[in-house]
């Protein structure tokens, strides 16, 4: 069984992000990570083509400057091959715009599956995977606890606002996968040094035939008027416990009326 | 191009329109002068009341999904709807699971891109403005959309508070989504419904959350008892989510739930941006945290530098005592 997995790559979450003062959009300088969220990707894909008995898995990215740090550590984890989409005429991307080319990038592999997060850590909106199954005129379970295939089908148990679902697919189909849907491994050194030689085929926009009118910032169709501090909210009373601040908290609900 | 006609998604669950499509619909009032709502699956229709006293006018209804998933199939019913003349201005709908499945699909077939995350709605001339949170909810950014009408805006929950605006049940108007084709395949063959006693977490007075300084799984049960004897719900940090303690329902936070109860208890919680982003709109906060610099008390009406293993059980015999 053949998988695609949609891995972002991301400045590191921990760094503190900046604006570009132009454009009032998000800088994306500097050396990429692979997003936390997709690590999850990597790894159900992984398991469900060894569990298929064959088939490999490749990734698809779009991320600027050709970058490949994130793609390696994938691909260090046991991906096969991977895709990346990189261009100039990029910059600026919404998800609609990420979609389509990622769709387009997908439409040039072979694949029974293609596997993405739930959303990404640093855009967090959650529809990209929706706007590329429909891109790809394919099915899609979203929000997946668990997933498995079998018969030509995809079984997965799907997060509702109420519990779960449990929903079945037939094959080819999308799927997004929840954080802790498994426990991603770490790449072992065999694995890194496997990776620096896996082939990344690099694609740029016309290279899918799309025109830079229907992504990049021009297709997000957007403009941003501009950005202020958030409201600050104050600290109030802080208290140490010495075995009696319980009470103080009692005494606080009950002004509140909640008990 | 002047908003008037606005729709609103709302999600229907166990037959009750939840509180995300309510709340959008009060807002929608004050910026279109038509509002529907649109909603899916078996029995849905049947929430037309709440719906039309919240401010919709009429119920678009997509009941028959087809044992499938809400995605392609309201998707379809709604482009269908659209191309055939019949175009809101703009569509509004919440974060769920199904609205954004709904919204994505929308978008592609419609090619038009989706606004997401937003924290504010104003109307601003003839269009919406529309407020996101960046860096972790420090700044916040303001955005217009550019496009072609409807513009597709998918809002964070518990940005606008549900309020009736009195009015009666809404006329249900029936979709039908036709020939969905592959897109249709993923079939629901069964519906599990976790056990909840007390309010969910959007509609609870008092959130109770806990987080990595509980120490393990077994330390939440005090976060379960407190938050049901103040008739609360029990919420998570993302640190005890991922590691397995409670289900991903119970997170609070950027990529959990947003909050916004009357009173907020952060225990062991240390109060990470991507936390305080989904609490920090709560009338109180209450913390209780045994590092006395961590940033939580920085938002904390009332701060308590404590061992959460000290402080819960005598919290909760106290309570006990007062009932
Ligand atoms: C893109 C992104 C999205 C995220 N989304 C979310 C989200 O939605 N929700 C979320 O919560 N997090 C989210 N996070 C994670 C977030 O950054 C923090 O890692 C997480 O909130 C930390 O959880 P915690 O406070 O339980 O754990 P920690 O940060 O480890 O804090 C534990 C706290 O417990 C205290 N403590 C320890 N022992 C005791 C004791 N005995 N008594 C009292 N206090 C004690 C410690 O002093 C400490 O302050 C996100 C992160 C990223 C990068
Ligand atoms: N630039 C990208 N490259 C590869 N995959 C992406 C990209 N953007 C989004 N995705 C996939 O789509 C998911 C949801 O992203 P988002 O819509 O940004 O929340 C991500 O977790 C990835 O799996």
């Amino acid at each position: 069984m053949n998988v695609v997995v949609c891995v972002k790559q991301i400045p590191d979450p921990a760094a503190p992000g900046q604006l570009d003062p132009g454009t009032k959009t998000l800088k994306r300088e500097g050396k990429l990570i692979l997003d936390d969220s997709d690590a999850y990707g990597v790894e159900m894909a992984l398991r469900l083509a060894e569990k298929a008995g064959g088939g490999e898995v490749t990734l698809v990215s779009m991320a600027p400057n050709g970058e490949t740090s994130g793609l390696r550590t994938a691909l260090a984890m046991g991906a096969a091959k991977a895709i990346l989409v990189s261009d100039d005429t990029l910059a600026g991307s919404d998800a609609l715009g990420t979609a389509k080319v990622l769709a387009a990038a997908i439409k040039r592999t072979e694949f029974d599956l293609v596997v993405a997060a739930t959303e990404s850590t640093d855009g967090y909106t959650g529809t990209t995977p929706a706007q590329m199954a429909e891109l790809l005129g394919l099915p899609a379970v979203t929000f997946a606890k668990s997933v498995d295939v079998g018969d030509g089908k995809v079984k997965v148990n799907r997060q509702t606002e109420a519990g779960y679902d449990e929903v079945e697919c037939p094959l080819p189909a999308l799927v997004t996968v929840t954080a802790g849907v498994v426990e991603p491994r770490y790449p072992s050194f065999k694995g890194i040094m496997a990776a620096r030689s896996k082939p990344v085929e690099q694609l740029t926009v016309s290279d899918l035939g799309l025109s830079a009118d229907e992504v990049g910032a021009k297709g997000a169709r957007q403009e941003v008027v501009d950005v202020a501090p958030a409201e600050e909210r104050k600290a109030g009373e802080k208290i140490t416990d010495e075995g009696d601040a319980h009470e103080r908290v009692v005494a606080f609900l009950a002004e509140l009326k909640l008990i | 191009m002047a908003i008037e006609k606005i729709w609103v998604l709302a999600d229907v669950v166990d037959g009750k329109a939840s509180s995300g499509g309510l709340e959008l619909l009060t807002a929608a009032r004050g910026f279109g002068s038509t509002v529907d709502a649109v909603v899916w699956g078996q029995g849905a229709a049947s929430s037309a009341a709440a719906l039309g006293s919240h401010g919709a006018g009429r119920v678009l209804a997509v009941s028959d999904l087809g044992g499938g998933l809400a995605g392609p199939p309201v998707a379809a019913a709604l482009a269908e709807r659209i191309n055939g003349g019949e175009a809101p201005d703009a569509i509004l709908a919440s974060s769920s699971y199904d609205c954004r499945d709904i919204i994505g699909r929308l978008s592609a077939k419609l090619d038009r891109p989706v606004i997401s995350n937003i924290v504010g709605i104003e109307k601003e001339g003839d269009g919406l403005v529309t407020q996101h949170a960046i860096f972790g909810g420090t700044q916040i950014a303001r955005a217009r959309f550019t496009g072609q009408a409807p513009g597709l805006f998918i809002v964070r929950p518990k940005t606008f508070a549900a309020e009736e605006s009195g009015g009666g049940s809404a006329e249900v108007v029936e979709l039908s989504a036709g020939d969905l084709g592959a897109t249709g395949g993923a079939k629901v063959l069964d519906r599990h419904v976790e056990e909840r006693e007390g309010p969910t977490l959007d509609e609870a007075a008092v959130v109770v959350s806990g987080g990595r300084g509980l120490g393990g799984a077994e330390g939440y049960a005090m976060i379960e008892e407190l938050a049901k004897l103040l008739n609360g719900a029990a919420g998570a940090s993302r640190a005890i989510v991922d590691a397995g303690w409670v289900p991903y329902s119970h997170q609070v936070g950027q990529t959990g739930k947003t909050v916004k109860p009357t009173v907020y208890i952060a225990c062991g919680i240390s109060g990470a941006t991507q936390h305080m982003v989904g609490m920090k709109g709560s009338k109180n906060i209450v913390a209780i945290n045994k590092d006395a610099e961590a940033p939580i008390f920085s938002i904390a009406d009332l701060g308590v530098v404590g061992d959460v293993h000290k402080v819960l059980p005598k919290l909760i015999d106290a309570v006990k005592a007062k009932k």
